[in-house]
C-alpha cells in the first residue's frame, strides 16, 4: 500500500519535471538541426554555433546582459550587505518601516517597477534636455572665456543598470538580513574589547559569519538580472538591447535558432556552476557533520 | 561606537527615496493628470471601455494560480516527504529551468503547440485524427491550440509553477515533525492529520506561493502576446501599449500601473493577515 502510494508520487513527480523540462530539451535539440526550422528535424549540425559566434547583433547583446548583470550584482551586493549591517542595527521601528519600503520593488509587478523608473528617467531626463538646449553656462576663468554645454541624457545603458542595482539589492538584504540576525551579537563585542576597530571587527568577525547569506544573495540578484526582460525593457531605451530583448523582438517574427545555441550553451554553463556549488556544500555539509560528532 | 552602524545604510536609503518612492509618486502624479497636467479623475473613470480586458487578465491569471495550487501543493507535499539528497536535487531542478530566459522557454511552446507543431504531429503520428474522424465522420487535420486563451493559461502556469512550489515546500519541509506524530497518537487517520495540521500550518506558503504566481500573471504581457497571438490583450499589453506602444498615454497607462499597485497591497495585507512569519517562505 505504501509503496504503491510512493510509485505514485514518483509518477506525478516524473511527469511535472517533463512539463518542466520538454521545452529546454527541445530548444537544445533543435539547436542541432540543421534546418532553421523548430519544428522539424533535417539531420545534426553545428551550423548554428558557428553563425552564433559571427552574429554581431546577438553577441553584441549577449556581452550587454553579461555586462549590465555583472556590474548590477557587483554593486548591488557590495551596497545591499552595508544597507543590511545598517538595518541590523536600527530600531525595530525603523527598520521595519525601512523593510516594507525594500520590499516594494520585490512585490510590486514588473511591469510597475518599469513604468515607474520609466516614468521617471523620462520626465527627469526631459528638464534636464530643457534646460541643456536653453541655457548655456559661459564662465571665465584665468582671462579664457569657457562655455559649458550641459550634456543631453536620454535612455539607454545607464538607467538599465540603475534599474537592475534598484530591483538587485532587497534580494541581497533579504539574503545577508537572516544571516546578520542568527550572528551571535556578542562575537562583535568581544572582537572590540580585544582591541579591533570596528571596521576591523566588521572584516574579520561579520564578515566571515555572513558570508554564505553574500553569496547567495549574490547568485540570487545575478539570476534576476539575466532573466529580466520587462524592467530592461521599459528602461534601456532603443539604444542598447538585452538578450531578452533582442528574443521578444525576434519572437514576433521568427526566433533564429542561433538563439537556441547560445541558450543552450549558457543552459550548460548553468547545470556546470550550480552542480560544482552542490557538490561543494554536500562536501561543507558532511565535514561540519563529522566535526559535530 | 556602536552607533555609527546605521549609517551604513544611509546610502541606500537615499537611494530608495530616489528609485523606489519617486517614481511611485511619479505614477500617482501621471495618473491623476491630463497630458498638460491638470488634475483629473478620467484616467480612472474612462477604464470602464477597458473592463473586458480587467476581467479576462484576472480570469485567466486566477485559473493559472489555481492550476499552480492543485499542481504545486502535492509536488510540494511529496518532495518534502523524500530524503535529503533526493530533495536537493529535486530544489535544483525546479529552479534550474529559470536560468533559461522565459521568452525563449516561451518560444519553445510556440513550436510545440502550432497547428503543425510537434504535439499535433505527435497526434497525427499516433493515429488520433483518424481515430477521431473515423469515428464521427469529421475532417480534423490538427486540434487549435495556439492563439487560444488556454495557451495563455499553459504558458502561465509554465512559467509561474517554480515560484507556487518553492514557498509551499520550504514551509513544509520545516514543519515539526512531532506535531503530526502528536496528531497520530491522539487518533486522527492520515485525512485528519492533513486538514488539521498540515493544511493550517503550511497555509503561509500557500498565500506567498499564490501571491508570487498571480501578480506576475496578472501583468504578464510577453506570454499573451507569444501564446495568445496578440489577440487576448491583456492588462499588460494594455499597459506596455500606453508606453512603449501605439496608443501613447502614458497618464492612462499610470493610472492602470496603479490599480495594479493596489492590487498588489491588498494581496500583502491578506498574506499579512494570515500568515506571521511567512518571510522565510518569500525569500525561498
Amino acid at each position: 500500500m505504501k509503496k504503491q502510494r510512493r510509485t505514485g508520487s514518483r509518477v506525478f513527480m516524473a511527469l511535472v519535471f517533463l512539463f518542466l523540462y520538454a521545452p529546454i530539451f527541445l530548444m537544445i535539440i533543435f539547436s542541432f538541426n540543421a534546418g532553421n526550422s523548430s519544428v522539424v528535424w533535417q539531420g545534426f549540425s553545428l551550423h548554428w554555433y558557428e553563425e552564433l559566434f559571427q552574429d554581431r547583433t546577438i553577441m553584441r547583446s549577449f556581452y550587454t546582459t553579461i555586462l549590465v548583470s555583472l556590474l548590477a550584482t557587483v554593486i548591488a551586493t557590495i551596497a545591499g550587505t552595508f544597507a543590511a549591517v545598517g538595518f541590523y542595527s536600527m530600531r525595530r521601528r525603523t527598520r521595519s518601516a525601512l523593510m516594507t519600503v525594500n520590499n516594494i520593488p520585490m512585490t510590486n509587478a514588473d511591469i510597475v517597477t518599469g513604468v515607474s523608473l520609466c516614468l521617471l528617467f523620462v520626465t527627469v531626463f526631459g528638464g534636464w534636455n530643457y534646460l541643456a538646449e536653453n541655457y548655456r553656462f559661459t564662465f571665465n576663468w584665468l582671462g579664457t572665456l569657457y562655455r559649458l554645454t550641459l550634456p543631453k541624457l536620454s535612455l539607454g545603458f545607464g538607467t538599465m543598470l540603475i534599474a537592475h542595482i534598484t530591483f538587485n539589492i532587497p534580494y541581497v538584504i533579504l539574503s545577508v538580513g537572516p544571516k546578520l540576525r542568527q550572528m551571535d551579537r556578542n562575537l562583535v563585542d568581544a572582537a572590540q574589547d580585544l582591541g579591533c576597530t570596528w571596521m576591523q571587527a566588521f572584516f574579520k568577525v561579520i564578515l566571515p559569519e555572513i558570508k554564505p547569506g553574500i553569496i547567495s544573495g549574490a547568485l540570487i540578484a545575478f539570476t534576476m538580472s539575466v532573466d529580466d526582460f520587462v524592467i530592461s525593457y521599459f528602461t534601456a531605451g532603443s539604444s542598447v538591447s538585452t538578450l531578452a530583448m533582442e528574443i521578444y523582438s525576434m519572437a514576433r517574427r521568427r526566433i533564429s535558432p542561433e538563439i537556441n545555441a547560445i541558450s543552450s550553451l549558457l543552459f550548460v554553463v548553468v547545470i556546470l556552476l550550480l552542480t560544482a556549488n552542490n557538490i561543494r556544500e554536500a562536501r561543507a555539509e558532511k565535514a561540519l557533520a563529522k566535526r559535530r560528532y | 561606537m556602536k552607533n555609527r552602524r546605521p549609517l551604513f545604510a544611509v546610502p541606500y536609503v537615499v537611494w530608495m527615496a530616489l528609485f523606489v518612492v519617486a517614481p511611485i509618486v511619479m505614477v500617482v502624479i501621471y495618473a491623476f493628470t491630463t497630458a498638460a497636467f491638470d488634475p483629473t479623475m478620467n484616467n480612472f473613470t474612462g477604464m470602464g471601455t477597458y473592463l473586458s480586458i480587467f476581467t479576462r487578465s484576472f480570469e485567466l491569471a486566477l485559473i493559472a494560480t489555481l492550476v499552480c495550487l492543485l499542481i504545486g501543493y502535492p509536488i510540494s507535499y511529496m518532495m518534502a516527504k523524500e530524503g535529503p539528497g533526493f530533495q536537493r536535487i529535486a530544489t535544483v531542478l525546479i529552479m534550474l529551468p529559470m536560468w533559461v530566459n522565459f521568452l525563449l522557454r516561451t518560444y519553445a511552446w510556440m513550436s510545440i503547440l502550432e497547428n503543425n507543431g510537434l504535439l499535433n504531429q505527435f497526434f497525427s503520428a499516433i493515429g488520433l485524427f483518424d481515430l477521431i474522424n473515423g469515428l464521427f465522420g469529421t475532417d480534423i487535420q490538427y486540434f487549435r491550440m495556439i492563439r487560444t486563451q488556454g495557451a495563455v493559461v499553459l504558458g502561465m502556469v509554465y512559467n509561474y509553477l517554480p515560484f507556487m512550489i518553492l514557498p509551499i515546500y520550504s514551509v513544509i519541509v520545516k514543519l515539526d515533525h512531532s506535531l503530526t506524530e502528536a496528531a497520530q497518537d491522539l487518533g486522527a487517520n492520515s485525512v485528519t492529520v492533513f486538514r488539521k495540521v498540515i493544511l493550517p500550518l503550511s497555509l503561509p506558503g500557500v498565500l506567498s506561493g499564490v501571491t508570487m504566481v498571480f501578480v506576475p500573471a496578472v501583468s504578464t504581457f510577453a506570454i499573451s502576446r507569444l501564446l495568445g497571438g496578440g489577440t487576448h490583450m491583456m492588462l499588460g499589453d494594455l499597459i506596455e501599449q500606453q508606453f512603449l506602444g501605439g496608443a501613447y498615454n502614458p497618464h492612462l497607462g499610470s493610472a492602470i500601473a496603479l490599480v495594479m499597485m493596489i492590487i498588489v497591497v491588498i494581496c500583502m495585507w491578506v498574506m499579512n493577515r494570515f500568515g506571521e512569519g511567512e518571510e522565510q517562505a518569500v525569500m525561498l
